[in-house]
């Protein structure tokens, strides 16, 4: 009979077994497999050079590549995200976890976006910018004010939005804002909704004002909850892929590319195996860097 | 004046109560607009889209819009194909993850801790990184272009998140139904069955709905992998719609009305539920 111990070990090693094959497989050994592939100089066809770090060193000094771009419009995006993206979640949550009429419906379809694909957003909003018949210049022609952005913008016929290597990055941003005010909203709201009701009420007794309730009381007891917003707000802004492929593409002239879209074009049409490795390693490295940096800066306040 | 100050509460200022509900449906607008703009588009004709009718209901509602959507645009297909892609990951993602979370929670062993921030690591890792050897590895067994191509893949990154939740609510059984399960002489597996399992139920609901939305809205694996047609899920097949048949607006709106109809629908009638397992995620983590 098999002692008490090989039961254990067997039944521990068997309940871990399928989720160890995906995670190990699917995830961990390709991320390895990248580290080791930016590591060479390689087609994806014939003879692997390796060439140490060169790829590295190439990625963060060539025009061409223009990797800091890349890396300075995603960062671009996720100040954006921190500094307009936020604050408007955070208003919506507090005026909704105050308790108004209205509260679950108003939640309910500011959320909603969250849901629908990235991608039919995307072409949602290639329609909303379309030069000719988009519904944003047609309200400006409306306005009468298309001529007036034209002059700040330098467009000639229509203003081309997307087109525009001025202000494509910002148009990209506005979906992306669109669509996960919504989510964040919701985590916060969830936050606000926590605050005890005793801790409110004292407060009022004493004379706060509904704003200062709102300093005082619930922002700091949500603090984990915007730390959380904060890292997932900065990390998608890193790996941010859906909405820039379909909208742009990093186009016009790399002026909306990020590190994924580079990354793709790396690989899939460019055949550089292993430069686009790199770039999914220098992926990898801001995300957790990010993370841990934010992370910090939270616990160093407390 | 001491006594009164201690009872007074602050009178909200008058105008902030109508400032707020500004605010809000300000936001519920520009919230709602794009999207009631969609679903009208989508049955006119190009006429009426660039300026007979811009932002109103269609003057004739062209319903065949939505079939030349269906037919032409082989909407129908990437609907099945996405269906079949997001269940398949879920009941493997379902499967392996209530599987190893039973291993790290009710089962005592040194490591498991360990073990439970190894798999962790999947919340931050952006799993584009993952790309080009899965990539490669599925070429080489001839596995692009299939449903398998994108199962596996979305199952193992939608684990992470799986396993947070499920542990989360795990955690929250109480271990006494352990012990009388093993008095009853169930065993390990037993007890996983027996009790462990349909007290999961809400947490597997979660997990559902959550990796559903993944699978059914992924973009750049499926791009990637399934180039050929015959497997395309919607948001590929959407996205290359667009090369074909951009002169025609009406049709391109049903296409994306196809693509989102039913998660609002499903939406309306489990808003809470899908809330809540957005939040659950995120507010443990």
């Amino acid at each position: 009979m098999h002692n008490k111990k090989f039961i254990k070990v067997r039944d521990i090693t068997l309940f871990l077994l399928p989720a160890l094959l995906l995670f190990v497989g699917v995830l961990i050994a390709p991320i390895l497999m990248s580290g080791y592939y930016s590591l060479f100089d390689w087609n994806g066809m014939g003879d692997r050079t390796f060439v140490g770090l060169a790829n590295y060193k190439e990625l963060f000094t060539s025009i061409d590549i223009n990797f800091l771009l890349a890396l300075r419009n995603s960062l671009l995006l996720a100040v954006l995200s921190v500094f307009l993206q936020l604050p408007l979640s955070l208003a919506l949550a507090l005026a909704l976890g105050k308790g108004i009429k209205g509260e679950r419906l108003f939640l309910s379809v500011f959320f909603a976006p969250v849901l629908i694909s990235t991608v039919v957003i995307g072409q949602l909003w290639l329609k909303i910018y379309n030069p000719d018949y988009g519904l944003l210049n047609s309200l400006l022609r409306a306005l009468d004010l298309e001529d007036n952005i034209m002059r700040w913008t330098g467009d000639t016929k229509d203003v081309l939005w997307l087109g525009n290597v001025k202000i494509a990055l910002g148009a990209v941003f506005v979906p992306t804002l669109w669509q996960y005010v919504g989510y964040h909203m919701l985590l916060m709201y969830a936050g606000v909704k926590g605050v005890p009701v005793d801790l409110r009420e004292a407060a009022m007794l004493d004379g706060a004002s509904s704003g200062q309730v709102n300093r005082y009381i619930v922002l700091p007891y949500i603090k984990p909850i915007i730390k959380i917003s904060i890292i997932f707000a900065v990390t998608g802004s890193l790996k941010s892929f859906d909405l820039i492929y379909v909208l742009t593409n990093g186009g016009p002239l790399h002026s909306t590319e990020v590190p994924s879209t580079l990354m793709i074009s790396m690989m899939f049409l460019r055949n550089r195996y292993g430069m686009g490795s790199t770039i999914a390693v220098m992926l990898i490295i801001l995300c957790f860097a990010f993370a841990l940096l934010i992370g910090a800066a939270f616990r160093k306040e407390d | 004046m001491s006594e009164t100050k201690v009872y007074t509460i602050k009178k909200t200022n008058k105008f902030i109560k109508p400032l707020v509900y500004t605010l809000l449906a300000i936001w519920t607008i520009i919230n709602v607009f794009p999207i009631y703009w969609m679903f009208t588009f989508s049955l006119k004709n190009n006429d009426e889209i660039f300026g007979d009718n811009i932002a109103g209901l269609p003057k004739n509602w062209l319903w065949e819009n939505y079939s030349r959507a269906m037919s032409g645009g082989k909407m129908g297909l990437y609907f099945t194909n996405s269906i079949i892609i997001s269940v398949a990951a879920i009941i493997l993602t379902l499967i392996a993850a209530v599987m190893a979370t039973y291993a790290m929670s009710r089962i005592v062993w040194k490591g498991r801790k360990l073990m439970n921030k190894f798999f962790m690591l999947g919340l931050t890792i952006p799993i584009h990184s993952a790309i080009l050897p899965v990539y490669m590895t599925l070429k080489k067994v001839h596995m692009l272009n299939s449903y398998q191509a994108l199962i596996i893949p979305y199952a193992a990154f939608s684990l992470a998140m799986a396993i947070l939740i499920c542990m989360g609510f795990m955690d929250d059984i109480p271990i006494e139904l352990d012990e009388a399960a093993r008095i009853d002489g169930c065993g390990t597996w037993g007890t996983f069955f027996k009790i462990i399992v349909p007290l999961m139920t809400p947490a597997l609901s979660t997990v559902g709905i959550y990796t559903f939305l993944q699978c059914w809205n992924e973009l750049m694996f499926a791009t990637i992998f399934n180039s050929r047609t015959q497997f395309k899920t919607l948001p590929a097949g959407i996205n290359e719609l667009f090369g074909t048949h951009t002169t025609d607006w009406g049709p391109v709106g049903a296409a994306l009305v196809v693509a989102t109809f039913p998660t609002l629908l499903v939406y309306v009638f489990l808003s809470k539920k899908i809330q809540s397992s957005f939040m659950a995620g995120a507010i443990k983590g």
